[in-house]
This record gives structure tokens, C-alpha cells and sequence, in this order.
């Protein structure tokens, strides 16, 4: 077993392989416990109905599909909101710590998008409390994780994915891992644009890697935006503010003092959906509104210094520290930033299987449950749910497959990519070109996208794609060298990007984190039809398919549609 | 600071030589300002101590003690030593604060260099066994110590409050506020509140429970344990405040009773 | 907009030392963004670890002006003006590159600590009060600041019987927890070398994330130990009431 990505999905599906009885490798291009997952903030969505008794699965499954407006794999919907809650509760049984209720449960707060007060949560780090608490549970269990390798390519046996080629970062000699499966968990896509709360790691490698090996990309004009990113000082700009702030009771207010959620969204105001907020935020600076740094104010000064300190430390701190802000004492400036990819590569509800044997995938890398925007919370606990489900499935898949063998020649092949970098003759700079694509990207597949705009991305990225295969290491030898690293993490970039921009291209309406100036309204086709995406011949075929739904869970749908209508 | 600056890394840890750091800020203030306040102290108490006398003012129906000579035993028992009976307590005082988590690092630092501050190098050529040996290892007896000077404090207290009845013309003893009685109160609350913080009593009085709410005793014990980490959060300025008190009270004393100055009655 | 110089320190086990770079300064910018622009414009190799640029992962540690801190959370206006800024390597641990160490031995001491193991029967409820102190050190995100500036790792290199504070921490979250069963006071006192530490703060003083190590953790910790091995009274009481427990 080989896992790609000790991201919480990563970790989750490692803890389920190794209590499989099966030798499980995990695989991480940073030191373990330093993934993504720490960043997020808010909480864990699961209907334990600890706080408010009256949620359930149903009611959990109906806001997943309305807040992804009815894009999602109904199944995945499914199976989330029914396991999460068991997922938590087993979280708790490994050592996590969270918030409390008076009677001594795990504590839940409100949240965009969520009917009633659902995410486990402690404070506002509740990203690093999963992820050590699965690190621990995971080395204690007998994981074998290296750490600080990155893998370059998928290797295939026929059809069958059978190993992994990659190098470690800190000698830059090759390595290769053979499995029977192999689960991509390396997380999002955030580093193709230029306002991003993603790490360096956040360059779409298992949406690139899967492609690469023949799977299926899913919903890739799907990028949400998170509302509430650090417009101010440069060097943070677009470091997350967690959603939290808004379920604590923060109100976003324009330069005018006006608390203008009332106009788009008087119901659920700033626990709107992530792609409602994002758009009016937008849209209040567009039209000279903003604040002096090119956001909005966002409020929490009222709840008085100490609550704000207690629930939400991480981000008295941020702000204090990193733009001498107090926010126990008046407003934080915020502005969208480019946080989740809602896209990714297509899978199985039950197992996370892609289309390539032996291959499969969890977390923010794999698509489907999301669909055209996700819910607050419902990331931490799509990983759980499916990192546990995808760590099954291959668990399942590698007792049955029999051994493979890798080719040679796919080896060398990898291994001349990776060297290649060394001897371009004039290498184009991997910096620049990032920055560019990272430019493109922002502004003409942003938040707002529109026809000419999208083509205009179109034939940039053709032009990059062949830049990039110029770009070379300016200096330096293969010891630890972050520009033949970037020069590699650009090609998955620019796999992603592309397929983002190619299926915004195609999707001729505005849904959910996908809005069209040209095609401003819903549409009825695409409000049942997903976009696929995959290689055919080195050229990438996009196509639409019917959305995943399921006869049995057609009653829920049909009444929350109908609730929404009134 | 650059001639000690450590120009290239060793590979790991080890003694890097007294003072090899990168650092461009004043580290050795810290550690010499304590060096030179603990110095003072010593040589002022040690003194104070060893006089064996004027530490108790009884002029004009004052009766102010002086906290070194607490109890005082040669008037309660007929404990009358060849040398000055201060050293018959003061161990109790010196053991509670030498064996103090606050102090313990506050002298490792000024006078054991180990370390002299933080990222600072120290001398090559220790052997070093933190905590485990002798005899540092007896720093684990520190809640005796506690026990100790509680009982102490105890004294000290009521000396504060007879410091507030002075003997009257009939020989008998009527209310009344002094300068000294003032001065007196503020030194036993300030060792009090020292005492109050310290970590092996908020450990004893709750911290070593795992559970704080799963019995009524537990409960009240929880919040004990909050009352005291708030002193303990002070721990350190609780530590010098009272360090000084207690001597400015021993000297206001000394200086009354050797009529270089007069208290000064209020009622 | 105005220049500063940077010193890093550049170089690998071998060896190395401090190269200057000039760093055209931006208002609110901090170490690390100093860091990425010297990579962009003039040393693409060079090594360093990042990840969230926001003080919640701890991989970008590093000694800056000879302060163990995170260059993502160093703010250049709060460096001293007019003198080049230096940027070396946490010095308790091997180098690899740059300002990228080997930090290894923190993952082989957290293997060796018995993860938390709940009491059997429990119903997991928990009130706020009991998981405070617990929270406080769950709160830690890894940076190993406090393991690079503790003297016993750094001058006396006693990696091999010593834990270090983040473990302290670790092992302190486990003993407080009130639904777990296991007893790691032995292992306190013995492997982890807790008597080690003389508790002279310095873990404190650079933790980013603010935890009370000495006070909270730590000399708590020593007290159970106490309790344990070295209170006669409470040794006595054990014996005669039979709850000795054996280690």
C-alpha cells in the first residue's frame, strides 16, 4: 500500500490500511503533521446533535446538496453525513480534545450553509487537533511514513497503477515504491492562483498525477473562494480567516458602515453560503466600496475580549502580530482568497476508486461530494469519512490483486523528466513562470469569468505549457532545491489550471463557486450535468456527464428543493 | 557581539563556549541584574542576621519584629544559642526560596552560566545532571520546605497584626496604625502572595488531580487550583517584591531601633 | 520603498556560512517573505522549510538575529534598524541545507511515548474545566523551538536520554487527560529524563504558540514525579495503604 499525502485524508486512510493488517507506506512532501489540514480553523460538520437536537443525516445530507447546489454525487452526500458523526466520536477515542458542553459532549458551532450548530471544533485550530491526533494514532499503529519526498509519476502494470516514482527532497536521489493500491491524499490546487490560503504543497499533484495515469478529472471549474482571506500586509495577503469568525457572530460591514449581507442574502446573511459571501464581498469593492486595502471590514469586536480570545486565539493573534490589529477592539479588513478545490479526480462513493485499477483517492484531491461549492466543515470531515472509506477499498483491492511488475522503461522515463531540468540549455525561470500562471489565473478565471476572458486563459496556458518545458534549475545541484521542485510541482499546475479553465469555459451558466458574467443565471442543463475531464492522446477532452444521483434518496432532494422554492 | 559569534554550525548540539551566540540584544542583563540583586540580598540578610540585635522596636508602645528574627524564640521558648537564633529560622525562608522553581532558574542562569540565557553558549568542559544528582536533586524536596515556611508565615502574620496595638499609658494595648505597622502588613501579604503561587502547593492543593470535575472535593479543589495559578502566573514578581519587602522591613526596623529615624504614628 | 541586507547562513553538513543578499523591504513583511524573495530573485536553491505562512504548522524555524523564532511570524519593523538581519539554521540539530535541518529525533521520541489509552467503560463525557490544561498543550504545532533553544539538547547533547520540552508538553496532555489509563511517570523519570531539565525556561520564552512548557507542563510534571519517588510521606502512605503501583 502506498498513500500519497499525510494530509488528514492521507493519515486516515494509512490508519485503516495498516488495522487492515497490510504494510502501509505514506508518502509526504513535508514533514509529517505540517499538511494543509492545520490550516483549517472552524471545525469538523457531523449531525451528532449534541447542541441542537433536532439535526440528523437527513438534515446534514439536504444542506450538503443545497450548499452544492445539487451538483454532488448524491451517494458520496450520502455516506458523509450519515458516517461523519461516528468519525468524530472515534477522533475523541484516539485522543482528540474538543470543545465541551455543559454536559460535558463535543461542543457545536453554527456555520455558513448548516441548518443548525454542527461542527465539532476546538477553537479555532481544530485542523491541527485532527491531524496529530491521526499522526499519533497512525505511528502508534505502525505506519511507515517518509517524509519529505515527493512523487513525480504514477507507474502502471497494463491498466493497473502499480507503483509510484518520486525523489526525496533532501538528497534529490530517486526512489520508488511498488503497491498493490495506491491512494492519492495530497490535498488541493490553491498555487495556481495568485491569492490563495494554500501552502506550497497545494500545486493539484494527485489531481495531476491521476490525470497522468488515466483517471477522470471531475467539477474542475470548481474553485471556491473563500470569503474571508488577509487582504493586508502584502507579504499575508490572502491568509485565512476562518469561517468561524462569521459563526461566532462577526458582521461584515462596507466603508460605509453598512452590514451588506442584508441585500444579498437577508436570511442567512453572513452564514451564507462560501460563493455568496465571496461574490458580495467582491462585488462591494468592485463598485468602489471596499475597504482601503481592497476588502471589507469584518466585525467581532462585539462579543467582547474575552470570548474572542478564547474561541478564537489563533486569530487575535494573526492579526495582531501580523497586521497589528487587535480585533477584540474593531473590525479585521478580509477580501476572497482561493482556498478549496471543490474538483478532483473522480472516484467511487463507496470505495474511492478512480477508473485505473488499483488507484484511489481521498480528501480535497478527489471530486464529487462537493459539488458546485462546499460547506464550511464539511471538508474535515469529507476526509475523515472518505479517507477511512478509500483506505478500505484499497485495502479490499491490494488482498485480491496479484503482484505486478514495474516497466523499466516508465522508470527511466521518470527519471529523465526530473534530470532533464538540469540540462536545458537557456532554462526559463520556474519563478517567473509561476507568477504569471498564478496572474492568469486570478484574473481571468477568478471569482467572476466570462467568455472572452476564459479564452484569453486558454491560449496563455498553451503558451506556458510550452514554457514549461523549458523552465531548469538556475543553481544548484539535486540537494534540496526548491527550484527543480517547482520546476517539476509547474506541470501539475498547469494540468489543473487547464482543466479549471476548460470546463469554465464550457459551463455556460453561474453555479454555486462558478459565476458567469455572460451567463449570469442557473441553468437547467448544467444543473444535472457535471464536467469530466481526461486525456485522450496528450490532449485534454472535456465532456459533460449526468450527476450521480441514487432513486432512494430522491424523497430528501425533492424536499429540500421545494422548502428552498418557498 | 560578532568576535563571539558562532561562524559556522556545528553539526548538533554540544558546548558551544561561554557567550557564543548570534544574539545582538543585552542577554546578560537579565542574569546579571539578578546576579547583583541575590548578591545584595545575601549580604544584607546575612549581615542583618548575624547582628543578633535591634531587630525589635519597642519604643513608645510599638512592637514591631523584624521578619528575620520570626519567631522570635528566645522570647517564646528561652532558646538562647551562642550565635545569632535568626539562623535557627532563616534556613526555613532561605530552603523555601533556594529550592523555588522561580529562583532555582533564576540562579542556574546568573551564577551556575547553565545556560546564561537562552541560544547563549556556556563553558565547555561540564559535566552536566540537570536535576538528577546530587545536589540538585534535592530541589525535590521543595513542598518541605513549603510546609516549612507556612508555618512560618504564620508567625510573620501575627506579628503584622500585633504591630498594630501599641501599649498604652495604663499597660494596656489600644489599636493603632504606625508606619511600621503599615510597612509590616504590606511584607507579610507580599511573602504571602509569594507563597500563595507556589508550584508545589498548586500542584498538592489540585494540579495533581486528572479529573477536576468529578466530585464535589474535586470541584472545590478546582477552584483552589485556579486561585493559586493566578499567583503563579506572578510567581516571579512575587518572588523579588517580597525579597525586597522583607528586607526594607528588616532595615526600617534596624534604622528605628538604632534612632536613625523615628516611626511615625498615624493613630 | 527601502533595502535591507540579509545575512543567511548557506551551506550543508560539511559546512557553510552567512552570504549577504539585499532585500527590497515591503511594509508588514516578515522573515520568511525576506526568505522567498531571495529565492525568486537571487538564490532559487535556496533551502528552506515553510508551509501555512501563518504560525500553524511550524516548519519554517529558524534563528533569526540569533533568536530561535518563525520567520513566518518575524516581522522586519521589529528587528533593530540599520544592521544587516541574520538568518541561520536551528542549531541543535544536524544541518542538511541551508536553513533546512534534520530534525529527526523528535519523531523517534514521540514514537516512544505509549499514545493515549482510554479507561475501559467510559462514557466520554468531559467538562470544559477538565480538558483546559490538556487544550493548552495540544495547542502545540511542532516548530521544535523549544527542543532547538533547551539547553540539555543544545549545550549538553543529551539527545539520547533526554525528551525535551515538546515532549514534556506531549506526555503532560497524556497524564492530565482525565479519560486516559496509562501511567507514564516511570517513563518520565527514567527514558524521558525529565530531572534533566533545570528548569531555567527557555522553552517558554521562544514557544509561538504561548504555552506555559516550565509552569504548565513541566513542573507539574516534576511534582507527579515527586509524588511519586521522592515525597517520603507520600511513599509511606502508598505502602500502607496498598496503592503502590508498580513501574
Amino acid at each position: 500500500m502506498v498513500i500519497i499525502g499525510a494530509g488528514g485524508a492521507g493519515l486516515r486512510a494509512a490508519i485503516e490500511c495498516s488495522a487492515a493488517g497490510l504494510k502501509t507506506a505514506l508518502v509526504c512532501k513535508s514533514l509529517l503533521g505540517k499538511a494543509h489540514t492545520v490550516m483549517a480553523e472552524g471545525g469538523i460538520a457531523a449531525a451528532l446533535a449534541n447542541v441542537d437536537n433536532q439535526d440528523g443525516w437527513t438534515t446534514h445530507f439536504q444542506d450538503t446538496l443545497f450548499g452544492g447546489k445539487y451538483l454532488n454525487n448524491w451517494k458520496m452526500a450520502e455516506f458523509h453525513a450519515k458516517e461523519s458523526p461516528d468519525r468524530v466520536r472515534e477522533l475523541e477515542q484516539w485522543g482528540a480534545v474538543f470543545d465541551r458542553t455543559g454536559e460535558g459532549k463535543i461542543l457545536q458551532r453554527a456555520f455558513g450553509g448548516h441548518t443548525y450548530r454542527r461542527l465539532a471544533h476546538v477553537g479555532d485550530r481544530t485542523g491541527l487537533e485532527l491531524i496529530r491526533t491521526l499522526q499519533d494514532k497512525g505511528i502508534h499503529q505502525g505506519i511507515d511514513v517518509y517524509m519529505e519526498c515527493t512523487i513525480t509519476r504514477l507507474l502502471k502494470d497494463g491498466p493497473r497503477a502499480c507503483g509510484a516514482f518520486g525523489y526525496w527532497r533532501e538528497t534529490g536521489k530517486f526512489v520508488i515504491f511498488k503497491a498493490k493500491s495506491i491512494i492519492l491524499s495530497t490535498g488541493g490546487l490553491g498555487r495556481c492562483f495568485k491569492i490563495t490560503s494554500n501552502s506550497w504543497e497545494g500545486t493539484g499533484d494527485g489531481h495531476a498525477l491521476g490525470y497522468q495515469a488515466g483517471a477522470q478529472l471531475l467539477d474542475m471549474e470548481f474553485v471556491q473562494f473563500h470569503p474571508t482571506g488577509m487582504v493586508w500586509p502584502p507579504g499575508v495577503m490572502g491568509l485565512l480567516v476562518t469561517e468561524a469568525v462569521r459563526g461566532e457572530g462577526g458582521i461584515l460591514r462596507n466603508n460605509k458602515g453598512e452590514r451588506f449581507m442584508e441585500k444579498y442574502d437577508p436570511k442567512r446573511m453572513e452564514l451564507s453560503t462560501r460563493d455568496v459571501v465571496a461574490r458580495s464581498i467582491y462585488t462591494e469593492v468592485k463598485e468602489g466600496r471596499g475597504s482601503p486595502h481592497g476588502g471589507c471590514f469584518l466585525d467581532i469586536s462585539h462579543r467582547g475580549a474575552e470570548y474572542v480570545k478564547k474561541k478564537l486565539p489563533s486569530m487575535y493573534h494573526q492579526f495582531k502580530e501580523l497586521a497589528d490589529v487587535d480585533i477584540t477592539t474593531g473590525p479585521m479588513e478580509v477580501g476572497p482568497t482561493c482556498h478549496y478545490a471543490m474538483g478532483g479526480l473522480k472516484v467511487e462513493a463507496a470505495t474511492g476508486a478512480t477508473r485505473v485499477p488499483g488507484l484511489f483517492a481521498a480528501g480535497e484531491c478527489s471530486g464529487g461530494m462537493h459539488g458546485a461549492n462546499r460547506l464550511g466543515g464539511n471538508s474535515l470531515s469529507d476526509l475523515l469519512v472518505f479517507g477511512a472509506r478509500a483506505g478500505k477499498g484499497a485495502a479490499d483491492h491490494a488482498r485480491s490483486a496479484p503482484a505486478a511488475k514495474l516497466e523499466e522503461a516508465e522508470i527511466s522515463a521518470a527519471a529523465d523528466e526530473m534530470t532533464g531540468y538540469f540540462s536545458r540549455e537557456k532554462p526559463e525561470n520556474p519563478y517567473q513562470l509561476h507568477v504569471e500562471l498564478q496572474n492568469t489565473m486570478q484574473s481571468l478565471v477568478g471569482i467572476f469569468r466570462e467568455d472572452g476572458d476564459l479564452k484569453a486563459a486558454v491560449e496563455k496556458l498553451q503558451e506556458y505549457k510550452d514554457r514549461a518545458r523549458r523552465v531548469g534549475v538556475l543553481e544548484g545541484n539535486r540537494m534540496f532545491n526548491p527550484g527543480w521542485h517547482l520546476c517539476r510541482d509547474l506541470q501539475n499546475m498547469l494540468i489543473c489550471s487547464e482543466a479549471i479553465t476548460r470546463a469554465a469555459l464550457l459551463r455556460k451558466e453561474s453555479r454555486g463557486a462558478h459565476s458567469r458574467l455572460d451567463y449570469p443565471a442557473y441553468d437547467e442543463y448544467w444543473g444535472s450535468h457535471n464536467l469530466l475531464s481526461e486525456d485522450r492522446n496528450g490532449v485534454m477532452d472535456v465532456q459533460p456527464m449526468p450527476v450521480v444521483s441514487s432513486p432512494d434518496l430522491q424523497t430528501l432532494v425533492d424536499e429540500r428543493k421545494a422548502k428552498e422554492k418557498k | 557581539m560578532s568576535d563571539t559569534s558562532l561562524a559556522s554550525a556545528s553539526a548538533s548540539g554540544g558546548p558551544h563556549g561561554l557567550g557564543a551566540t548570534d544574539r545582538r540584544d543585552s542577554w546578560w542583563l537579565g542574569p546579571m541584574l539578578v546576579f547583583l540583586g541575590l548578591v545584595a540580598f545575601g549580604v544584607y540578610s546575612t549581615w542583618a542576621a548575624w547582628t543578633g540585635t535591634d531587630y525589635l522596636l519597642q519604643s513608645h508602645g510599638a512592637y514591631y519584629l523584624s521578619p528575620f528574627y520570626s519567631p522570635d524564640v528566645k522570647d517564646l521558648f528561652g532558646i538562647a544559642p551562642p550565635f545569632s537564633f535568626a539562623f535557627l529560622i532563616l534556613w526555613i525562608p532561605l530552603g523555601f526560596r533556594a529550592t523555588c522553581y522561580y529562583y532555582r532558574k533564576s540562579y542556574y542562569r546568573a551564577f551556575f552560566l547553565d545556560p546564561v540565557a537562552c541560544a547563549v553558549g556556556e563553558p565547555k568542559g561540564r559535566t552536566y545532571r540537570g536535576e538528577t544528582a546530587f545536589p540538585f536533586i534535592l530541589q525535590n524536596m521543595h513542598r518541605y520546605f513549603f510546609y516549612l515556611a507556612t508555618i512560618v508565615l504564620l508567625f510573620l502574620w501575627f506579628d503584622a497584626l500585633r504591630a498594630f496595638f501599641f501599649t498604652g499609658p495604663g499597660g494596656h494595648l489600644q489599636f493603632g496604625m504606625g508606619v511600621g505597622s503599615i510597612i509590616m502588613l504590606l511584607n507579610v501579604i507580599a511573602l504571602s502572595a509569594f507563597s500563595m503561587g507556589c508550584n508545589s502547593f498548586r500542584h498538592l492543593i489540585g494540579g495533581k488531580m486528572d479529573c477536576f470535575s468529578c466530585s464535589g472535593a474535586a470541584r472545590t479543589r478546582y477552584k483552589l487550583w485556579k486561585g493559586v495559578s493566578v499567583f503563579n502566573l506572578r510567581h516571579q514578581e512575587w518572588a523579588w517584591i517580597s525579597l525586597f519587602s522583607v528586607g526594607l522591613t528588616d532595615l526600617y526596623i534596624r534604622l528605628c531601633c538604632m534612632g536613625i529615624i523615628h516611626d511615625v504614628r498615624i493613630f | 520603498m527601502s533595502k535591507r541586507e540579509f545575512k543567511v547562513w548557506r551551506g550543508d553538513a560539511a559546512g557553510g556560512k552567512f552570504v549577504s543578499y539585499p532585500v527590497d523591504v515591503e511594509e508588514g513583511m516578515v522573515v520568511l517573505d525576506a526568505i522567498h524573495q531571495i529565492q525568486r530573485q537571487q538564490a532559487p536553491d535556496l533551502a528552506c522549510r515553510w508551509n501555512c505562512k501563518a504560525a500553524k504548522c511550524g516548519s519554517c524555524s529558524a534563528e533569526v538575529n540569533g533568536k530561535p523564532r518563525l520567520m513566518c511570524k518575524t516581522r522586519l519593523d521589529s528587528l533593530p534598524d540599520g544592521e544587516p538581519v541574520t538568518v541561520h539554521p536551528m542549531r541543535s540539530f544536524p544541518i542538511m541545507r541551508d536553513l533546512v535541518t534534520d530534525v529527526a529525533w523528535n519523531y523517534t521520541v514521540n514514537r516512544k511515548i505509549p499514545p493515549f489509552t482510554p479507561k475501559k467503560d467510559t462514557q466520554w463525557l468531559m467538562q470544559q474545566e477538565d480538558v483546559d490544561r490538556v487544550q493548552e498543550f495540544r495547542k502545540c504545532i511542532e516548530c521544535f523551538l523549544c527542543q532547538n533553544v533547551c539547553h540539555v539538547v543544545r549545550e549538553h547533547d543529551k539527545k539520547d536520554h533526554f525528551a525535551g520540552p515538546r515532549f514534556f508538553v506531549r506526555i503532560a496532555s497524556l497524564e492530565m487527560h482525565p479519560l486516559d489509563s496509562l501511567d507514564r511517570i516511570p517513563l518520565l523519570k527514567k527514558e524521558a529524563g525529565l530531572g534533566l531539565c533545570n528548569i531555567t525556561k527557555c522553552c517558554t520564552e521562544v514557544c509561538p504558540e504561548e504555552i506555559h512548557i516550565t509552569d504548565n507542563a513541566i513542573i507539574p510534571m516534576k511534582e507527579r514525579v515527586v509524588d511519586r519517588y521522592y515525597d517520603p510521606v507520600q511513599i509511606v502512605i502508598r505502602k500502607l495503604t496498598g496503592k503502590d503501583k508498580k513501574d
